[in-house]
């Protein structure tokens, strides 16, 4: 195997894939947050005692997380202008990041259900025989206990989300992986390309990681606050 | 007119009828304790008159108004809108078998968070009444430890603390010392006994015999989801009149 040093660092180095990467990191941002909603929303409908709603929310998971993401990808591009009469032709990015997020949604309700179920029922039962309503009850007492056991798997599927939008390539959003596509069809350099394809994904995968590392710190542990200040204040 | 009047009240689960037309008044400034066996009702009972069960007959009225149900013209009763219950809830007082205090917040916190998020009191005032009521169950030096960091007494001290800063004007106990080490049932106990010395309307479900010969001002003695008998713990203790109060007080004295 020769490997073309020269055309590695030309194009480790070149601007190319900033932009790309970006996009990349936006989509990946935008999708979450998009499942992350869908995912709460379908949470508490799980969780709902109204039936009609835990079907809702049943259907969702099984269809969203059944059908391959590169198939729902394509649909949102390719099928619906045509099932639609051209009444809905989303550009490429829309469609790509709406199938995404979708997709992500139906994980995403699974893992802030469980979040969910993991608190202890004797939590909200107090908090609403002090008087909070159910969402209140839900906000302050539920949820920030939910969110220690939501937050680690979600930092995961960001991450696999970022891998994920690399699927955009079939449908031609100019993200990492097809600026690189780009590049070796005129080129041929596949190995040097791809190899700085994969750098940029470990880069900005490091990046997230961190993210999450941080997040999870502020969310796991509470500092316990200082005996001495509290008694000063109070006397 | 009482301050608690529960008529003819009738609870289901599925199939089992676990109330089977209760009735009973707690007039203001009362003790009243609940007996009986396991799953005779008591603790349900307990839990529909701040609704937190839902009740199939009959009515539950607290300070002359129903909590959880509106009557309709034709009589009927509806389930109320949430927000209205929860403040109504917000004036009744509940502890619980396991404590229930919030994980993610101090006891200090746990003490503050009802009234500043559902009384809107300013935070500095609700801090400064949380303190004052932890310091009344002995456990002021304790305001920034979280729950996992108490002994289960300290726990339940804390969650009495946390009821009375709603000001209640009814306190609910629901077997508030069955969970706890034997050595530290005492301290609960005698939180609850100032509590009821200070006037409080208290109404407890409890196995503790002498907190109920004590400090109870009427015992209610409950089977098969009925009240088979009640009267002042003196006389109920002494001389049950019903062959099943005989017999429960037989096996647990």
């Amino acid at each position: 195997m020769v490997f073309d040093s020269s055309a590695f660092f030309e194009t480790l180095f070149s601007s190319t894939f900033i932009i790309p990467a970006l996009m990349t990191l936006g989509i990946t941002f935008v999708a979450m947050a998009l499942a992350i909603i869908l995912g709460f929303g379908g949470a508490l409908a799980a969780l709902s005692r109204h039936r009609a709603l835990r079907w809702l929310a049943q259907g969702y998971l099984g269809f969203f997380r059944g059908v391959p993401v590169l198939v729902q990808i394509v649909f949102w591009y390719n099928a619906l202008p045509v099932l639609t009469n051209n009444a809905i032709n989303l550009p490429a990015l829309i469609a790509g990041t709406i199938a995404l997020g979708l997709n992500e949604g139906a994980y995403m309700t699974e893992i802030i259900r469980s979040g969910l179920i993991s608190v202890d029922p004797g939590q909200r039962e107090a908090a609403r025989a002090l008087g909070m309503t159910k969402a209140k009850a839900m906000r302050r007492i539920v949820m920030p206990q939910a969110l220690k056991v939501i937050i680690p798997p979600t930092g995961n599927q960001f991450i696999a989300m970022l891998k994920t939008t690399s699927l955009l390539f079939a449908i031609a959003v100019p993200e990492i992986f097809s600026t690189g596509t780009n590049i070796y069809s005129q080129n041929f350099k596949y190995f040097e390309v791809l190899f700085v394809v994969s750098i940029w994904y470990l880069a900005l995968t490091a990046l997230l990681t961190a993210l999450q590392k941080m997040i999870e710190r502020r969310f796991a542990a509470r500092p316990r606050r200082n005996a001495a200040i509290l008694a000063q204040e109070h006397g | 007119m009482a301050l608690v009047e529960i008529k003819n009240v009738h609870k289901r689960f599925g199939d089992l009828e676990v109330l089977k037309g209760v009735s009973l008044n707690v007039e203001a400034g009362e003790v009243v304790v609940l007996l009986g066996a396991s799953g005779s009702g008591k603790t349900t009972l307990l839990r529909c008159i701040n609704h937190l069960e839902t009740i199939h007959d009959g009515e539950i009225k607290v300070a002359g108004e129903l909590v959880g149900y509106t009557r309709d013209k034709d009589g009927k009763l509806r389930e109320e809108k949430d927000a209205v219950t929860s403040a109504k809830r917000a004036r009744i007082g509940m502890v619980f078998q396991r404590f229930n205090l919030f994980a993610h917040l101090t006891a200090l916190e746990n003490v503050t968070e009802a009234p500043v998020q559902v009384l809107r009191v300013p935070p500095a005032e609700a801090r400064k009444r949380a303190l004052d009521l932890l310091a009344s169950v002995g456990l002021k030096d304790k305001a920034d430890h979280y729950p996992h960091e108490l002994s289960g007494g300290q726990q339940q001290r804390v969650a009495i603390a946390r009821a009375l800063a709603m000001e209640p004007r009814l306190m609910l106990f629901d077997e508030p010392t069955s969970a706890l080490d034997p050595e530290l049932v005492g301290e609960v106990l005698e939180t609850m006994r100032r509590l009821a010395a200070s006037g409080m309307t208290m109404i407890v479900v409890t196995h503790e015999m002498s907190f109920a010969r004590e400090v109870a001002d009427r015992v209610i003695m409950m089977a098969d989801g009925l009240v088979i008998e009640e009267g002042p713990p003196a006389q109920l203790f002494s001389a049950p009149s019903h062959p099943r109060t005989k017999a429960f007080l037989a096996r647990i004295l």
